[in-house]
């Protein structure tokens, strides 16, 4: 990095810094703005007066004695009964990344190792299917799931995210599994091994950074989803974005948006964790696969 | 590897993407054939004090009877792809012949629901997919000029936008730009308007949904990028120095056709999610203003009545358009298998 090339001259480094700030304002700030508005009342966080009370909590200050307050919390969590559906959303992407996983590792390898053409035409398949909007599935699902009873269940839903994961969890585990060395299996299975014993033994030992950064991505796309969570599952059912979405509808006209804002803060925070412990990874997923989620 | 054993290794996966996502393409294209039953109505002669009159009213358990025998409703044919709310074929000739000059066509295509889901959705994927390559080519410029140590933090805010949820990341920007938000406050400071509002203009309305859309998108092309400019080889942009290239020649023909081949891939991963545009119109309550392919199809499965065929009828040209946007990928993945 210290070659003579990659040096810059004073200026282009000011500018690039400065644009940098710039960006690194544009992306953050929204968030921690809404963070620090969940804790005002929503006289505050849209203020007519003065934007600055945002920030200092005038009205706050005037209704409630503090600078800060948990009510949107305890309205979102307690009133609204927000944390049934942060257990749902657990529960969904709990059985949406095991099951993903495990049907993807095993299809992902046999795609890797396999040569005939018939993977390749799998592959493309399971491409055309990624660039598929959920939400014209889920015009396929409806009426069939009427009639058979399936509707409103977590368990309709996660089969459906997992379908809808497949093609993509396939073409990361694939690429992947290509990076693991043919030999390796290939001994194994020279020494007696079938080919379902060599996978076992030798392959999903080493498997676990790809199958690790796959899974990030099976969950960011369970957590995200909006299109197939808000039509398949019944009110009680509901998981946070088609429940933050309720939230608009019936709370706003209450005058509670204060609840929708810290929803979104709490759906939010497990996002910010998960991108602080694997940052790494989700930037080599990112790369390293051909697709993204 | 032995057919018989890829074909086990692979049955979980093809058995979910068979049931989950051929089959509802299938149902989907049959459905959009069918339309809903109509309301089976009986005459019923009413007479009271009064005399008799005739009313009609409709027969609950006749209209459930039919609807229960077949699920699919009547057979429509093309009738729902013609229909107004599709692809209108009466009304585009109409406006055709009525209208003077071609902007005025344009305006009365926009009045049909599925021209100005369209117009709106091609708009947007044509208008995001460039300006979020660009912006972040230059964010992984910028990041790679920094300080070893800084690098760390600096990624991990450039991720937020995308990681975030898209119904949340939208709704924090839609409360920000709310007339009586700190942007929305912003604008009408720096326009010297105090009615300006995002919502009520159909103009400021596009705008805010592509600049979340470059926002959200952004860090994707970040990311990529960034990672090609680690593997750019120093060894040529050292000699292209000792050659006596300037610094904008150095990128113009080193760095930027290392990058090419990203580019194409960053481009038809945007192409693909742009052109899915969804939940950032659900946020911004933007229906009135924009809407997209898949916001229409969003519409009509929801409500009090579900829509069915005519959800069936919208999301089976949504397939086709994706179909016309993937095919020069598609054949070009098909050539390049072809010549290993």
């Amino acid at each position: 990095m210290s070659s003579k090339a990659t040096r810059q001259p004073p200026t282009i480094r000011i500018m690039a810094t400065s644009f940098l700030v710039i960006w690194l304002l544009v992306a953050a700030f929204p968030f921690l703005w809404t963070l620090w508005g969940s804790f005002k009342v929503e006289g505050d966080f849209f203020s007519k007066a003065n934007w600055a009370n945002a920030l200092f909590g005038t009205l706050t200050q005037a209704e409630t004695g503090g600078s800060f307050t948990g009510a949107g919390y305890e309205g979102a969590w307690v009133q609204e009964e927000f944390w049934r559906a942060a257990l749902n959303t657990t529960i969904v992407c709990v059985f949406v990344v095991t099951v993903s996983l495990t049907c993807g590792t095993l299809g992902g390898y046999a795609l890797a190792r396999s040569t005939h053409r018939y993977a390749f035409w799998f592959l493309l398949f399971a491409l055309m299917f990624r660039a598929m909007p959920p939400i014209t599935l889920v015009s396929g699902y409806l009426l069939p799931f009427f009639e058979w009873n399936l509707w409103g269940h977590l368990y309709t839903t996660v089969i459906v995210l997992v379908a809808i994961n497949q093609p993509f969890t396939l073409w990361m585990l694939h690429s992947f599994f290509k990076n693991i060395p043919k030999d390796l299996d290939e001994s194994a299975m020279v020494d007696g091994c079938t080919r379902f014993q060599a996978f076992r033994h030798v392959i999903i030992p080493v498997m676990w950074p790809g199958v690790i950064t796959t899974g990030l991505f099976s969950f960011l796309l369970a957590y995200n989803d909006f299109a197939v969570t808000t039509m398949l599952l019944s009110k009680e059912n509901q998981t946070m974005i088609p429940k933050i979405a309720s939230f608009l509808g019936t709370t706003q006209t209450k005058g509670n948006v204060m609840f929708a804002v810290s929803a979104v803060v709490s759906a939010t925070a497990p996002l910010f964790v998960m991108v602080m412990f694997f940052q790494r990874q989700i930037v080599s997923g990112l790369t390293a696969g051909a697709v993204k989620g | 590897m032995k057919h018989s054993s890829f074909f086990w290794f692979v049955l979980p996966s093809t058995l979910l993407m068979l049931a989950f996502i051929a089959f509802p393409i299938v149902s989907v294209v049959s459905q959009s054939f069918y339309s809903a039953h109509e309301q089976v109505v009986v005459q019923v002669k009413n007479c009271g004090p009064f005399g008799c009159t005739m009313e009609t009213s409709v027969d609950q358990e006749a209209t459930a009877a039919i609807r229960e025998a077949e699920p699919l409703g009547k057979f429509a044919g093309l009738d729902i792809y013609t229909d107004r709310n599709h692809l209108a074929f009466g009304e585009v000739a109409a406006a055709w012949v009525n209208s003077d000059g071609l902007p005025d066509f344009g305006r009365s295509l926009m009045n049909l629901p599925f021209y100005k889901a369209l117009g709106f959705t091609l708009t947007y994927t044509a208008i995001v997919t460039p300006l979020t390559i660009l912006l972040g080519f230059f964010v992984a410029i910028a990041v790679n000029s920094v300080a070893k140590a800084l690098k760390g933090p600096t990624i991990f805010f450039s991720l937020l936008p995308m990681i975030v949820t898209p119904l949340v990341g939208s709704l924090i920007l839609f409360w920000m730009v709310d007339a009586r938000g700190i942007l929305g406050t912003g604008l009408q400071w720096l326009t010297d308007d105090p009615n300006l509002s995002v919502k009520a203009s159909t103009g400021l309305m596009w705008i805010m949904l592509m600049v979340y859309g470059v926002w959200h998108a952004a860090p994707f092309a970040f990311v990529v990028f960034y990672a090609g400019l680690q593997t750019v080889n120093t060894d040529t942009l050292e000699s292209a120095m000792v050659d006596g290239a300037t610094r904008w020649e150095r990128i113009r023909f080193v760095v930027v056709p290392h990058l090419l081949p990203l580019v194409t891939f960053v481009a038809l991963i945007q192409l693909m999610d742009n052109f899915r545009v969804f939940e950032p119109i659900v946020s911004f309550q933007a229906s009135a203003h924009a809407t997209s392919l898949s916001y229409a199809i969003y519409n009509d499965l929801g409500g009090e009545t579900r829509l069915l065929s005519s959800a069936a009828a919208t999301s089976v040209l949504t397939i086709i358009g994706i179909a016309i946007l993937l095919s020069p990928v598609l054949v070009r993945t098909w050539r390049d298998f072809d010549r290993k």
